[in-house]
């Protein structure tokens, strides 16, 4: 039996296993299942890999038909190529770690085995989304994701501010997963199959490029992936999404789910070739996207509001990366980002956990001596973050930008700075919360469960820019330009300035940043940034305040007030009538005299 | 005839004050005697217009209407009377605005 079909059903039946026994396993034993499960679907991928490798041909394995209506039949079949590969080694890898360190973070949780099982059923549901042949599969998978997003960032369901963070995510993606659903129907619709490859060549020999269909299909197919990647315009789910614990915002809200849009994007790319305004739009969301995130994540006290921020900045560089046609970039700067952001999510959590779960960093400071561990890894994540030479984040932002270069200078001098911003921000979170003067003592350190992880991790965003991703066989050969150094050098020495920058402004002192935000239009500025541009407040007067209002007026039904009139009339009557059915005698009597008057007096005057 | 010395219009105002305080008094009083007795007083008036009627015209039509509500009154009151006797026993009151079950 082929170990495809195997990599899936581990997490999953230790899920399955770990809900239907509804937290009564011992912690040890829920441990061992849910770091064990990912560990041996890692080792199914690594072997997988080196056979892919080997002989570089491309996998399938089928294992039923799902259903079959009128001609068809999606099959429940794994499409392995060098890209799902990519994709599955982050998974399982970057999950292993992020499992393994869960442990130790979670464990005087009283939910540990339901957490444990969202984390299986959502690696379960992200390796189907990567694995799927059809775009079917692939939905099962991505709304998979979605459904776990929602279970985990309401984890804490009993404050309702979790809960209500939860729904946000929820409903936010499922905009952009409506688009995504029905451009599946319209390419279903116009090509009758939805087998990815098939798909592809159907849509090369049947449309020609700058067609409406492609047009539009790719761009609802975009639909679903800015929802579920967090780009403009839906991106406002992804920083409450952070209420979650920190863990899930390593793997869910920066390793894995969020890039499932670049997946997809990379995925169909031969759709979205066929539209260059498709292309074009997703080069500009992302640039858009990743310079509106970027002025956010300055102006964020919340540690962990940063790193979604910045999140969603580098998920713009990915976007942007794909606008331009540089596919095997955006994948490449897809794995390094899911390296060194892990890295940052799970140090920051080991920060939080260390400091009575202290999310301001403001609170923090002076951590450098008192966490060293944290301190490095953190450091380390950071300067891959902001693209320091010779970290991995170099080499795939770097890539990025050169790409963006030869394609539009605009959209290359959006990334450029964004890439200065990002060297601000980073370091900001550097000098505030590992340097000067302590606020909050850390009352632990982390044990070998939570530093394990965050060495591996550290390594892997250093030397992460190294790795050749097998990807040739699956994108486009880019024509090569001839090299230009004065723009290579620019993308060095930005970030640099960056850090700079925030040297100046939060640890050498030179600027204090406080001059700057004390007054005038630098307070409003940092709070309307605070705010993420007012884009919550923006939706909530656009839509979710007339859309409740509507609610509340359907609440009372307002068609059947007609019919309510009719019965409150009767009602009305009735008691008229009652009321006169007293038992009180001369009330009887007296009612009849005056009526006689009335009825003589009409007779009199000779009306009746 | 020539025995009536007094004019119609009279006896037709006499009886139709007559009605008319009996009329008030059923409708004023909460004794149900007095109510009865109001009754009574009204059943009269009706019948000493009818008495006056006849007279006018020489009819004896008048008469014989008396004598039946003469009569109808007898039997009223000797029902009415039954049924006093049962509130009062009932209700422990002649009041007829205590003596009541409807609520409306």
């Amino acid at each position: 039996m082929s170990l495809i079909a195997l990599v899936p059903a581990l997490p999953l039946f230790s899920a399955a296993l770990m809900l239907v026994t509804a937290g009564k396993l011992p912690r040890l034993l829920v441990a061992c299942l849910g770091a064990g499960s990912i560990a041996l679907a890692a080792v199914c991928v690594a072997m997988i890999a080196s056979s892919l490798l080997a002989d570089d041909t491309v996998q399938t394995q089928t294992l039923w038909t799902w259903f079959a209506v009128g001609g068809f039949e999606p099959g429940v079949s794994f499409y392995i190529d060098g890209l799902t590969v990519v994709m599955m080694s982050v998974i399982t890898g970057v999950g292993f770690l992020i499992h393994l360190y869960s442990i130790e973070f979670m464990w005087e949780d009283r939910s540990f085995s339901r957490y444990f099982a969202y984390m299986n059923l959502f690696v379960a549901a992200m390796l189907v989304l990567v694995m799927a042949d059809n775009l079917l599969l692939l939905y099962l998978g991505w709304e998979g994701v979605g459904l776990c997003s929602y279970l985990l960032v309401g984890f804490w369901y009993q404050d309702p501010a979790n809960g209500r963070a939860a729904r946000k995510a929820f409903v936010v993606t499922r905009i952009g997963d409506t688009a995504m659903a029905i451009g599946l129907f319209l390419l279903l619709a116009e090509l009758g199959t939805l087998d990815i490859q098939a798909l592809m060549q159907a849509a090369d020999a049947t449309w020609q490029v700058g067609d409406a269909l492609p047009t539009i299909a790719a761009l609802l197919l975009l639909g679903g992936a800015v929802g579920k990647s967090a780009q403009l315009p839906l991106h406002t789910w992804l920083p409450d999404a952070m209420a979650g614990p920190t863990p899930v915002s390593a793997l869910i809200h920066a390793a894995t789910m969020v890039t499932a849009g670049v997946y997809l994007i990379a995925r169909t790319h031969e759709l979205f070739l066929l539209s260059p305004l498709a292309l074009n739009t997703v080069a500009w969301v992302g640039v858009l996207t990743l310079l509106l995130a970027a002025f956010a994540a300055l102006a964020q006290q919340d540690i962990k509001r940063i790193l979604a921020y910045s999140t969603i900045s580098q998920i713009g560089y990915m976007f942007l990366a794909l606008g331009v046609g540089a596919f095997a970039s955006g994948v490449f700067h897809l794995v390094t980002h899911a390296f060194f952001k892990a890295l940052l999510f799970l140090a920051a959590g080991a920060v939080i956990h260390c400091l009575h779960h202290q999310h301001n960093i403001f609170r923090m400071g002076g951590l450098r001596s008192r966490l060293p561990l944290v301190f490095w890894v953190f450091l380390i994540g950071a300067a891959a973050l902001a693209a320091l030479p010779f970290t991995s984040g170099f080499y795939s932002k770097d890539a990025i930008l050169l790409s963006a270069w030869e394609a539009n200078r605009w959209l290359w001098a959006g990334g450029l700075l964004g890439a200065l911003l990002t060297g601000i921000y980073s370091f900001r979170l550097i000098f505030v919360v590992f340097f000067g003067q302590a606020h909050t003592e850390p009352d632990r350190q982390p044990g070998w469960q939570m530093s394990l992880p965050l060495a591996l991790l550290a390594v892997l965003s250093l030397v992460g820019g190294a790795l050749a991703l097998p990807l040739s066989g699956v994108f486009p050969t880019l024509a090569s330009h001839p090299l230009n150094h004065s723009i290579e050098i620019i993308g060095i020495a930005v970030p640099l300035v960056g850090v700079a920058v925030a040297y100046l402004l939060y640890q050498g002192r030179q600027l204090p940043a406080e001059r700057l935000v004390t007054a005038g239009p630098g307070k409003d500025l940092q709070s309307f940034w605070r705010r993420g541009w007012g884009m919550d407040a923006l939706y909530q007067a656009l839509w979710v305040s007339p859309y409740t209002a509507l609610a509340n007026l359907l609440r009372h039904e307002p068609v059947d007030s007609i019919y309510n009139l009719v019965v409150r009339a009767c009602r009305w009557g009735h008691q008229g009538f009652a009321a006169a059915q007293n038992g009180a005698l001369r009330w009887y009597a007296t009612t009849m005299a005056f009526a006689l008057i009335v009825v003589v007096a009409l007779v009199l005057r000779g009306e009746v | 005839m020539g025995g009536l010395q007094v004019p119609l219009e009279h006896v037709q105002i006499l009886a139709a004050i007559l009605f008319s305080m009996g009329m008030l008094g059923l409708m004023l009083r909460r004794n149900i005697i007095f109510m009865l007795m109001s009754l009574e007083v009204m059943l009269n008036a009706a019948a000493l217009a009818f008495i006056a009627a006849g007279a006018r015209w020489g009819h004896a039509d008048g008469q014989v209407i008396f004598l039946l509500i003469l009569s109808v009154a007898a039997a009223e009151v000797a029902v009415g009377l039954g049924l006093v006797l049962q509130v009062q026993r009932h209700f422990k009151t002649l009041d007829m605005d205590a003596a009541r079950r409807l609520r409306g």
